[in-house]
């Protein structure tokens, strides 16, 4: 229908008129920082993306208390952009063009990023991006503060293979139908016929957005598992699908212990609409959950909770990444005395700055960070519990080492090689597959 | 409790020397001391101390270990001790009495994970195979089933001559049956034989056990073990097909749900309302209010805050209806492109309302029990929510159909959707009709609204996902009958279940949109076309 977009474009301008409306007198003070905050707010993804919003505002404003950046204050420039993505490529273009702001954070889909990509390199300016994504990709302008597969997915898978995650040797690959689920399940596809497994042991099912019946699939699922072996399924099942999904498994009685789900995209906050009682036992791989016992965890709920004014709000870990991102920029800005694109991107690498799981993350120069892998499983209470970690921390690879086609690529933005695709054996840049 | 005492004397006299030695040793266990060890335990250690305590055979670790593996074991970091919660009460995992820990006590759940409570619930299937109650038992038996091993057989055989309930015995022996095919020593007979009795005792998992028993057995048992799966597998083909139907029709009773609201106002009235998704949304809310209310001050209604919520909800909907209708449709009747134009800018505003107040997460509504977990009706799998789901949405659907046809009301409506004028020339208020129609669409998709908490998200977007839906339901079943609904609902259904499997579900969509294109090709006017001159205007 030609209608939809129409709708969503004019829903949008009323909104980002509406919302940048209240800023205009702010605009007026020279001496500030601008950030400008890039998420949807209304719209399938608001679900997920609105907390990421409120997380930017409590970052700055915790920012401004400490006396803001090179002694100016920090301003947020917020635009919805609708979950509509060639909205998302306009919006970026006036965020940078007319509001004038220096670094911008935001995206949770790959699409969005996907979308917003050339505006970043065409103005040259700085896209922060904090959600766990497919990898296969390196771009100057971009951080990626999210998990890259090898940060998510192949550990997930190692657990389930070991002593401890139930030795699976049938796997089931559901995802949503887009890039992400697509291109993470392909190369788990290959990650698992290269460890040995057989390709009728493992079943892929894509379904569309929002999903709501899942009674012939978790059917199926049933009877996939039901061929002697021990059997797990890989979800890369995109938000709102998720609730129908878990409730439909719990109502065909496949409890954890049988058939354990490992999911990519659900954590605390998905979980916080949702009663989780039959859902105990199945498990989470993300790189930071709430329920991690440390100090500088604790201190971050108890400030966001305050910031919020709920006492019953959850974290989790896009708002980590946020949080690293947002440091790692505020560190490399006042390393290079400078908001200027270039000088951050210069100077950001190498960067070091605590996470809230006791580690540290680290700007490598492939612009992604290291984090650990930790596998949860899903409480009565809607939280995770810790079952497994990474030893160390895991650096991102952004080109997959699994793929034929990129195993030979690297990412490198410093100096002598400056490129985000560096074919190792041609010793080329952009060099492709062939 | 003196029966199984006497019957665990039983027990222990009837088994053989050395496992009476094992047992003997066992006894020097320290049971209190290892359930306080627990409390510190890491996930390793905490394995070996179950298997310790399992070993004690002593029946006073059942609830220590039950409480474990369902997570209501917990530690009081102030004093140490090991206690059991479940609700408000406290008590002593050993003992089962009340413990007062004072003001200060600060208590945190012993975790544990999946493989941890694979284990535990095999300990418990050892010690609970005697209980006194059947349910016990059975899920005794079936946790042997599940982790077979040969060590038990004297235990499991004990069990089933004692046993007295026909469904338990039949799991039992399933149990024992597992036990000698897996086991090393047992005859090729004996074998054979076991087949059969895991192919009537086993249900469901039968296939599952066959298969995974089929690649270690001897290669004279291999034939038995084939036949019996192939056996099997044809009788799930056969119920494959009649899921699919039942998947379908479960399917098409929730797009019935949402449609025939619109049945009402877009195929009687004319009316095309694209907020009717959020019609459906709103009473998804009001679902969500009513539990809220009912939770803080009736927790025990808890279970009935579904059926209190229907009349909520369809009170409050079809307000908003009448609202709507008086406010906004009524200016618009004859000009179909600007109600629509009206409706779906009301839609907006009411998504972005409703996110503004509540926020763009998903609210939870509680499933009330008897909407939980599924039944084995032969072999279909019949999930409670989807049942009562179908059933309501043949209550609504009838009922819609009496008022239309056998009160006053319904013909009034008919009336002035057949001819306007001459409805008000005979005395109808035809405004008031028009109003009364629209609210009791509305009304419905509230009723719809209800039953989607069951199965969807409750979200702004919840309307959004089941408008194109519905709108493609009425249309395929034909404008202004409710019959053309009910059919092309369900047929729909069962079309996308079957085309599923095979295409996929991204793919089973765009095929039903493809023949729903074909079909209206076909016959513009759906599957009942409605006659007579009336439609011609």
């Amino acid at each position: 229908m030609n209608f939809t977009r129409a709708k969503s474009a004019l829903l949008a301008a009323a909104l980002a008129g509406s919302i940048s409306l209240p800023m205009v007198p702010a605009m007026a003070q020279e001496d500030t920082i601008k950030v400008g905050i890039l998420h949807s707010l209304s719209g399938t993804m608001a679900i997920s993306e609105t907390t990421l919003k409120d997380t930017m505002l409590f970052l700055i404003e915790q920012q401004n208390a400490k006396g803001g950046v090179l002694g100016k204050q920090l301003e947020p420039v917020v635009v919805d952009i609708a979950s509509d993505w060639p909205l998302a490529a306009e919006l970026a273009r006036q965020l940078i063009e007319v509001d004038g702001v220096d670094v911008v954070f935001g995206c949770w889909t790959s699409v969005c990023r996907k979308s917003v990509l050339p505006v970043f390199e065409e103005l040259n300016s700085l896209l922060f991006y904090p959600v766990q994504y497919e990898g296969e990709e390196s771009q100057r302008n971009v951080f990626y503060t999210g998990a890259s597969p090898n940060q998510q997915a192949i550990p997930a898978v190692d657990y389930l293979m070991s002593e401890d995650g139930g030795s699976v040797e049938r796997w089931v690959l559901a995802g949503t139908d887009y890039v992400y689920p697509q291109t993470t399940n392909k190369i788990l596809e290959q990650y698992l016929l290269d460890k040995g497994v057989a390709p009728e042991d493992i079943m892929i099912n894509y379904t569309p957005f929002g999903h709501s019946d899942w009674q012939t699939i978790v059917s199926d699922i049933k009877t996939f598992g039901s061929a002697g072996k021990k059997t797990a399924v890989v979800s890369t099942i995109n938000g709102d699908a998720n609730v129908p999904f878990y409730r439909e498994l719990g109502n065909q009685g496949i409890k954890a212990e049988d058939i354990p789900v490992v999911a990519f995209s659900v954590g605390e906050e998905e979980l916080s609409g949702f009663d989780t009682t039959p859902l105990v036992g199945h498990l989470a791989a993300w790189n930071y959950f709430m329920s991690v016992d440390t100090p500088e965890n604790e201190a971050f709920i108890a400030d966001w909770q305050k910031f919020i004014g709920s006492d019953t709000r959850v974290t989790n870990d896009p708002m980590e990444a946020h949080m690293i991102g947002f440091n790692l920029w505020v560190a490399a800005v006042e390393k290079a005395g400078s908001t200027e694109a270039d000088a951050v991107i210069d100077n950001i690498v190498g960067l070091e700055t605590p996470n809230l799981t006791g580690g540290i993350a680290k700007m490598l120069p492939n612009h992604h960070i290291t984090k650990p892998v930790l596998i949860g499983e899903i409480q009565d209470d809607g939280q995770f519990f810790v079952v497994w970690e990474t030893e160390d921390l895991v650096p991102g690879d952004a080109w997959s080492d699994y793929l034929p086609e990129s195993k030979m690529l690297e990412a490198d933005w410093t100096a002598p090689i400056n490129c985000g695709n560096y074919n190792t054996e041609t010793k080329t840049c952009g060099g492709s597959a062939q | 409790m003196l029966t199984q005492i006497l019957r665990l004397a039983l027990l222990t006299l009837s088994l053989l020397l050395p496992t009476q030695m094992v047992r003997a040793q066992d006894a020097a266990v320290d049971i209190p001391a290892q359930v306080t060890a627990l409390g510190e335990a890491s996930l390793r250690e905490l394995g070996a101390i179950v298997t310790t305590l399992a070993s004690t055979g002593d029946p006073s670790v059942v609830p220590v270990l039950t409480a474990l593996g369902e997570g209501n074991l917990y530690l009081d970091e102030t004093s140490g001790a090991v206690v059991i919660q479940r609700g408000s009460s406290i008590t002593d995992p050993l003992t089962g009495e009340a413990v007062d820990l004072g003001a200060d006590a600060d208590l945190s759940r012993i975790r544990v994970n999946n493989g941890l409570r694979r284990d535990i619930s095999a300990a418990l299937s050892g010690m609970t195979l005697m209980s006194d109650n059947p349910g016990t038992r059975l899920s005794a038996a079936q946790g042997f089933l599940a982790k077979p091993d040969a060590a038990n057989l004297p235990l499991l055989d004990e069990a089933i001559a004692a046993e007295t309930e026909a469904n338990v015995r039949s799991a039992m022996q399933a149990a024992r049956a597992v036990t000698i095919l897996t086991s090393e020593d047992a005859s090729v007979e004996d074998k054979n034989a076991a087949v059969p009795q895991i192919v009537s005792g086993a249900g469901r998992n039968a296939i599952t056990i066959l298969t995974g028993a089929l690649a270690n057995a001897p290669d004279e048992v291999k034939p038995t073990i084939q036949s019996a799966i192939s056996g099997l597998e044809q009788g799930r083909a056969v119920w494959g097909a009649l899921q699919n139907v039942w998947f379908g029709v479960s399917l098409g009773s929730v797009l019935l749900l949402a449609a025939i609201g619109l049945a009402i106002t877009f195929g009687v009235m004319g009316v095309i309302n694209m907020a009717h998704g959020e019609m459906v949304m709103l009473g998804a809310y009001t679902t969500f209010l009513v539990q809220l209310v009912i939770r803080q001050n009736f927790p025990g209604l808890l279970d009935y805050s579904l059926l209190i919520a229907l009349p909520v909800a369809f009170l409050v909907t079809g307000a908003i209806g009448v609202g709507i209708e008086r406010g906004i449709i009524r200016w618009l009747y004859g000009r179909p492109l600007e109600t629509l134009l009206a409706t779906w800018g009301l839609s907006l505003i009411l998504q972005q309302t409703v996110r503004s107040i509540f926020g763009p997460t998903n609210q939870m509504v509680i499933a009330p029990t008897w909407m939980s977990g599924s039944t084995d009706f032969f072999g279909l799998a019949i999930t409670y929510n989807r049942f009562w789901i179908v059933i309501f949405a043949l209550i609504v659907f009838f009922m819609l159909l009496l008022i239309l046809n056998r009160t006053p009301l319904g013909l009034q409506m008919r009336a002035v959707t057949q001819n306007r004028r001459m409805a008000s020339a005979m005395g109808i208020r035809t405004p008031f009709v028009d109003a009364m129609t629209f609210g009791l669409g509305s009304g419905i998709a509230g009723l719809a609204g209800v039953a989607l908490t069951q199965i969807d998200n409750i979200s702004p977007n919840l309307g959004q996902n089941y408008i194109i839906d519905s709108f493609m339901v009425v249309v395929f079943g034909g404008v202004g009958n409710l019959w053309g609904t009910f059919v092309g609902a369900l047929t729909l259904g069962v079309a996308n279940k079957f085309l599923e499997p095979y295409a996929g579900a991204v793919l089973g969509k765009i095929l039903i949109l493809v023949l729903i294109i074909l079909f209206i090709q076909r016959r513009p006017r759906g599957l009942f076309a409605l006659k007579g001159r009336a439609i011609e205007q």
